[in-house]
């Protein structure tokens, strides 16, 4: 092996390296959780949202039908039993009768259950987002305080626009988000 | 050649009509389909925008009215008494494209009208709201 190839592949290892230990700090900080008072061990004691969570092909007719009242939530946000609960319970869907038709509901509940969350490894499948271990940990009183669940622009939890500015493309990284004042 | 090109477009023309997905109606066209469907009660006696205004604005002994969501005026944009969401106008002179659609027409019915009287509405019902609707002006 010529020095210069050598010089090469230590410097390419280096590289590697580094790309590596940078890698694994942002897996750090995104998993500083692990381990968090459960049983299971997990982040969030595996009741976490998928990643990516908005799924690379989206479905027209979740799309059209799922945002009519609320922004269309990411599949990924819930495990896939959650799902198949709330599309089976559309008739009563949190105060109000939002049924569709057998043909609609097989389709957008296929769609779902195959891009829910690929991370929630509890046996849980809570009906509401909020209702998982990484949302309340994700908003807990530590990162929010009270008062801004109580402004008119937020109303509700589910309202993840208020602050999430782009909620509907499943973007919530912390960058793009704006409290209402 | 050019018989052979204009037949080609005429059968173009046709399978792109037939490739249609299901035909809009007009708001007339859906206005008369619920009217028949009232004729067939007993007692129908004709669609009355009167009624169908106050119907709109009564909350039928519940919380909601159809008016909670949509506004007192269904030609303004509306809000989820829930949500918060904007709902585009209900009026067909402010949304042209409401009541053009069968299938959404009777999906929206079916779920308002559990929402507000907890029951579906007649025939009767629904074609004096739509009555009303197409009484409003911008």
């Amino acid at each position: 092996m010529s020095n210069r190839y050598r010089n090469f592949s230590i410097l390419f290892s280096a590289v590697l390296l580094a790309m590596g230990v940078a890698a694994s700090a942002v897996q750090a900080d995104d998993d500083r959780d692990e381990g968090r008072g459960d049983g299971y061990g997990r982040k969030y004691g595996g009741e976490n949202r998928g990643k990516p969570v908005q799924p690379a092909r989206l479905n027209a007719k979740w799309q059209q039908e799922c945002s009519s009242c609320h922004i269309a939530y990411a599949p990924g946000l819930l495990p896939a039993e959650s799902w198949r609960k709330v599309m089976a319970g559309l008739d009563k869907h949190f105060g109000t009768d939002a049924s569709l038709t057998a043909q609609e509901s097989k389709e957008i509940t296929d769609w779902l259950v195959s891009n829910a969350s690929n991370r929630w490894s509890a046996p849980t499948s809570p009906l509401k987002i909020t209702d998982g271990a990484w949302f309340k940990r994700k908003h807990d009183g530590h990162e929010i305080s009270p008062s801004v669940w109580k402004k008119p622009q937020v109303k509700s939890p589910a309202n993840c626009g208020a602050c999430h500015t782009q909620a509907e493309s499943g973007d919530f990284s912390e960058r793009n988000i704006r409290m209402p004042r | 050649m050019s018989r052979i090109l204009s037949s080609s477009c005429l059968a173009l023309a046709v399978f792109g009509l037939a490739a249609q997905p299901v035909l809009a109606e007009t708001q007339e066209q859906i206005r008369a389909s619920i009217e028949s469907s009232a004729r067939s009660a007993p007692g129908f006696q004709g669609l009355s925008a009167t009624r169908g205004g106050q119907f709109f604005k009564s909350t039928h002994g519940n919380d909601w009215s159809c008016a909670s969501c949509h506004t007192d005026n269904p030609a303004a944009v509306g809000k989820h008494a829930k949500t918060g969401k904007p709902i585009q106008p209900l009026a067909p002179s402010a949304n042209a494209e409401r009541f053009t659609d069968p299938a959404k027409v009777n999906k929206w019915f079916k779920r308002n009208c559990n929402d507000v009287l907890g029951r579906v509405c007649t025939p009767q019902e629904q074609g004096d709201v739509l009555a009303y609707l197409l009484t409003i002006r911008k």
